[in-house]
């Protein structure tokens, strides 16, 4: 079997899955962390078991999201030696330096949060839950540098034959990854924001706990109206960068084949790599491409056929991955708008409600695909620019990693499925109710 | 100048090494003594508890070795990683089990439940621990590679001095695990601690003493040593600190004893990194194949960088995880296992 694929398979099998539960780690120690210091400040028992109730489910995600990423730092070393031997001195810095400063804050704290509730007054306690918030996000910044870092190769020389680092100070400041940065933070907190919301309608369609998930519901929607905002104006700046920096990814992204000025925007359309056209396209406003990407309607887009074929992503999945995510974003802003006007009239609105509990898993698809479109649409590149992915693999065998592919599938499905399982028994059993403490 | 900078990494990177066999190796331990130790669910969740706060901010040492090692020595990463492949996946899929399994395994009352965790915890404690020990003793005997790139396998790896590793491992682990049990539990566990400590005790001496001997037979890590003697304080620091573990576990000073347990892993660490130095992946085949601190190493640029990083973090993490040992190094008592949180 071919090492390329299978290491591809693999990687991209243990990173999706790794952030099916990053985001809600992101979003909901956040809301813990407001929840508890709601607690403190107003001494209300309601907001110290809304704090345990979210704190169960965000334990149990947790535990799978921590051994998940472990198997990902090791993964560049057993399955993409090469491309770590030529990029080590400046991508392994940032994954270190993510160690050092986010993973051991996160961890020690976490535990010292979890069984401290008695150790701790009641403010340091709080306090705690916020650095746990505070070092996931400084964690997602480094990973995020390291991945903006191979869309976009800043601040490095080719010596001695590898990328070595010439300044730093260009690879922490990298548009890219701080843009990605923006937008994956928020749009973790768009999914942790429907997944709070979701679970309240539950409770609340059932008519019960009405206090506790009503007053839930409503800060997740104050927290998810406002990143749903956050992610799309982000995205929007994050796309104008990419039509800069990386062009034969904004031109899968459009299905754009053809160098034009004012280019257009397909809603619709079917793209075929092998005909290099779109077999359908349909509602094609003209000037909008150009517009977005450069702000200037009559600016001249690169279409796909500029690019050597060997350099061209796979346009189908690029381009779909994009309009998918950008339907549900637009759906998540309505949702939330609409929900604003029913804040103060929930138990009756229960298609609303409903609709709120379906749509669980639309942010975690929107975030799949936003993964999808950013990785995908860089093909052939693992570095953009500077090397190949098939230049990149390990020199092993395909069984070796045939096996260890087969290992993830079994252990991450059914890791999977019992995370899963365990959140949703926890979810619907509602809180217990605090007393004192 | 880059020379000395190449060492300075060398010698944190054996301490990073150092430091996470030190704090994850009683989790691992009492994950292995847990079927042994445990009498019943009560005593198991004791076990448990004991590392509860604890275990997942010392996997980070391991994190952090391997972001280290990326950083540092990229060149070592990429080959040490991709030809110990097999090994490092079984360790990674032990590691993942046994995090999961401390969440899992209280979250729905059923006796088969709770059993099927407890046998992961075992696996996967156990598993890491003698592999760890197993992939550490073939670096100081030396790898087979060339130009061509590595020849060895699984099996090959399982040769004697590396079997003889991973116990020595497993024993250093099992006895620092029952030390930890013998300050954190109370009762009949603890006393059950204590005798396991005791007994283990002997067990170590007699592994730790052929492997000094075979260590002898089948490396070339006492050359430096012979070269510069006055080396030899840090072995005689490991002899010392064993006996004072014995010496300490009698007089029941059990927080000493573990203190000592400690000394024990690092020193012999360190007798071992000292050993290694300049190499970090010895070939077998031809020491001008050998990965050394000066020949796969980070540019200077990045090696000043991360210097400055690890000067200004790790002590800021070593002052919070200090922190945390202090306030989770208290007897457990049936109260601390009906909180909620409790695992
Ligand atoms: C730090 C770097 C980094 C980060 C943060 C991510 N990726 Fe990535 N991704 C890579 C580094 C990378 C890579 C090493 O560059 C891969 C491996 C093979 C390749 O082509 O690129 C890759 C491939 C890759 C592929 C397969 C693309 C292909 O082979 O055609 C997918 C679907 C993803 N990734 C998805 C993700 C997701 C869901 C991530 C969220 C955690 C993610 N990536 C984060
Ligand atoms: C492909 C590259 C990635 C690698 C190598 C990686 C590595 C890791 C590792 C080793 C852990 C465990 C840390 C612990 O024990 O506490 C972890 C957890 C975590 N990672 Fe990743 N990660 C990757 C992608 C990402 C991205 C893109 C983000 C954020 C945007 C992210 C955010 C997190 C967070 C928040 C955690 C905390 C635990 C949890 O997920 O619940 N990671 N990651
Ligand atoms: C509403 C309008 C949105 C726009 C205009 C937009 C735009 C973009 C663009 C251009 C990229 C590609 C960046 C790259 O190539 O690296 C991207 C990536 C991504 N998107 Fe979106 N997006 C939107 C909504 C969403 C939503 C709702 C989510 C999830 C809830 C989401 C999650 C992601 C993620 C996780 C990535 C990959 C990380 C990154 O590159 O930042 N996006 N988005």
């Amino acid at each position: 079997m071919d090492v390329v694929l299978l290491s591809r398979l693999q990687f991209a099998a243990a990173t999706m899955f790794h952030f099916l539960f990053v985001p809600l780690t992101l979003g909901l120690s956040v809301l813990v962390a407001y929840m508890e210091t709601q607690y403190v400040r107003t001494g209300d028992e309601t907001y110290l078991s809304m704090t345990k109730f979210w704190a169960k489910l965000f334990l149990i995600n947790f535990a799978v999201g921590v051994v998940t990423g472990i198997t990902l730092e090791f993964q560049f070393g057993t399955n993409w030696s090469r491309y770590s031997a030529y990029v080590g001195d400046i991508f392994g810095s940032l994954l270190a330096i993510e160690a050092t400063t986010s993973f051991f804050l996160e961890s020690t704290l976490l535990g010292v949060w979890i069984f401290g509730w008695k150790k701790l007054s009641k403010k340091a306690h709080a306090a705690v839950m916020w650095l746990v918030a505070m070092a996931g996000t400084l964690s997602s910044i480094w990973i995020l540098l390291a991945n903006g870092w191979m869309q976009h190769p800043v601040g490095y020389t080719l010596r001695n034959g590898r990328a070595e680092l010439e300044s730093f100070a260009a690879v922490v400041t990298n548009k890219f990854g701080i843009l990605e940065f923006f937008h994956t933070v928020s749009s973790a907190y768009v999914l942790s924001a429907f997944f709070v919301m979701g679970i309240s309608a539950y409770h609340l369609l059932k008519k019960q706990h009405i206090e506790f998930f009503t007053r839930s519901f409503k800060i997740a929607l104050v927290f998810g109206l406002a990143s749903s905002l956050f992610v799309a104006i982000s995205g929007d700046t994050h796309g104008v960068h990419v039509s800069e920096v990386q062009p034969a990814k904004l031109a899968a992204m459009e299905a754009h084949w053809e160098t034009t000025q004012r280019a257009p925007i397909h809603i619709f359309a079917i793209p075929d790599a092998d005909s290099e056209k779109n077999i359908i396209e349909i509602g094609s406003i003209p000037g909008l491409l150009s517009l977005m990407s450069f702000h200037d309607i009559n600016a001249e887009v690169k279409g796909l056929k500029d690019f050597p074929k060997s350099e061209r992503p796979p346009v189908m999945l690029t381009f779909i991955s994009f309009r998918i995510m950008v339907g549900l974003g637009t759906l998540f802003i309505l949702l939330t708008i609409y929900g604003w006007f029913k804040r103060n009239r929930l138990l009756e609105s229960t298609n609303y409600l409903k609709v709120m509990l379906f749509a669980i898993p639309l942010p975690y698809l929107a975030i799949e695909l936003g993964w999808v479109l950013a990785e995908v649409g860089r093909q052939p590149w693992i570095v953009y620019g500077l090397m190949k992915t098939s230049d990149a693999v390990s020199p092993i065998a395909g069984s070796q990693v045939l096996f260890s592919l087969i290992g993830f599938v079994v252990v991450y499905g059914l890791l999977g499925a019992i995370g899963f399982y365990l959140i949703t028994i926890n979810a619907k059993k509602g809180p217990v109710l605090e007393k004192h403490l | 100048m880059e020379s000395a900078l190449q060492s300075i990494w060398f010698f944190l990177w054996g301490l990073l090494w150092a430091v996470f066999f030190m704090t994850d190796g009683f989790d691992l331990g009492i994950g292995t003594l847990l079927p042994f130790l445990g009498k019943n669910d009560t005593e198991k969740r004791l076990m448990i508890n004991s590392i509860g706060p604890l275990w997942d901010g010392n996997e980070v040492w391991l994190i952090t070795a391997g972001g280290v090692t990326f950083a540092a020595f990229p060149t070592v990463y990429a080959f040490m990683f991709s030809s110990l492949y097999t090994p490092l996946m079984l360790i990674l899929f032990a590691l993942i089990i046994r995090g999961v399994s401390f969440e899992f395994r209280g979250k729905i009352e059923s006796e088969a439940w709770k059993k099927l965790w407890d046998t992961c915890i075992f696996i996967s404690s156990a598993a890491p621990a003698i592999l760890f020990g197993v992939a550490f003793a073939n670096i100081f005997q030396g790898l087979p590679f060339d130009q061509n790139g590595y020849h060895g396998n699984l099996i090959y790896l399982l040769n004697p001095y590396g079997l003889l590793g991973g116990v020595l491992f497993l024993m250093l682990f099992l006895v620092h695990g029952a030390l930890w049990l013998t300050i954190r539990t109370p009762g009949a566990l603890q006393a059950r601690a204590d005798a396991a400590a005791n007994n283990l005790w002997f067990v170590l001496t007699g592994v730790a003493v052929l492997f000094l001997g075979a260590t002898y037979v089948y490396t070339p890590i006492y050359a430096n040593y012979l070269s510069r003697p006055v080396l030899f304080v840090v072995p005689l620091i490991t002899v010392i600190a064993l006996f004072g573990i014995k010496f300490l576990v009698m007089k029941k000073q059990y927080l000493k004893a573990w203190f000592s347990s400690a000394a024990t892993i690092v020193s012999a660490t360190f007798f071992c990194i000292i050993g290694l130095y300049p190499n970090l992946f010895p070939s077998n085949v031809d020491a001008i194949y050998s990965l050394t601190a000066h020949n796969a190493s980070a540019s200077p640029l990045t090696l000043k960088i991360m210097l400055v990083v690890v000067l200004m973090f790790i002590p800021i993490v070593i002052a919070y995880q200090v922190w945390a040992y202090v306030m989770f190094s208290d007897q457990l008592s049936a109260e601390d296992l009906a909180a909620e949180e409790a695992y």
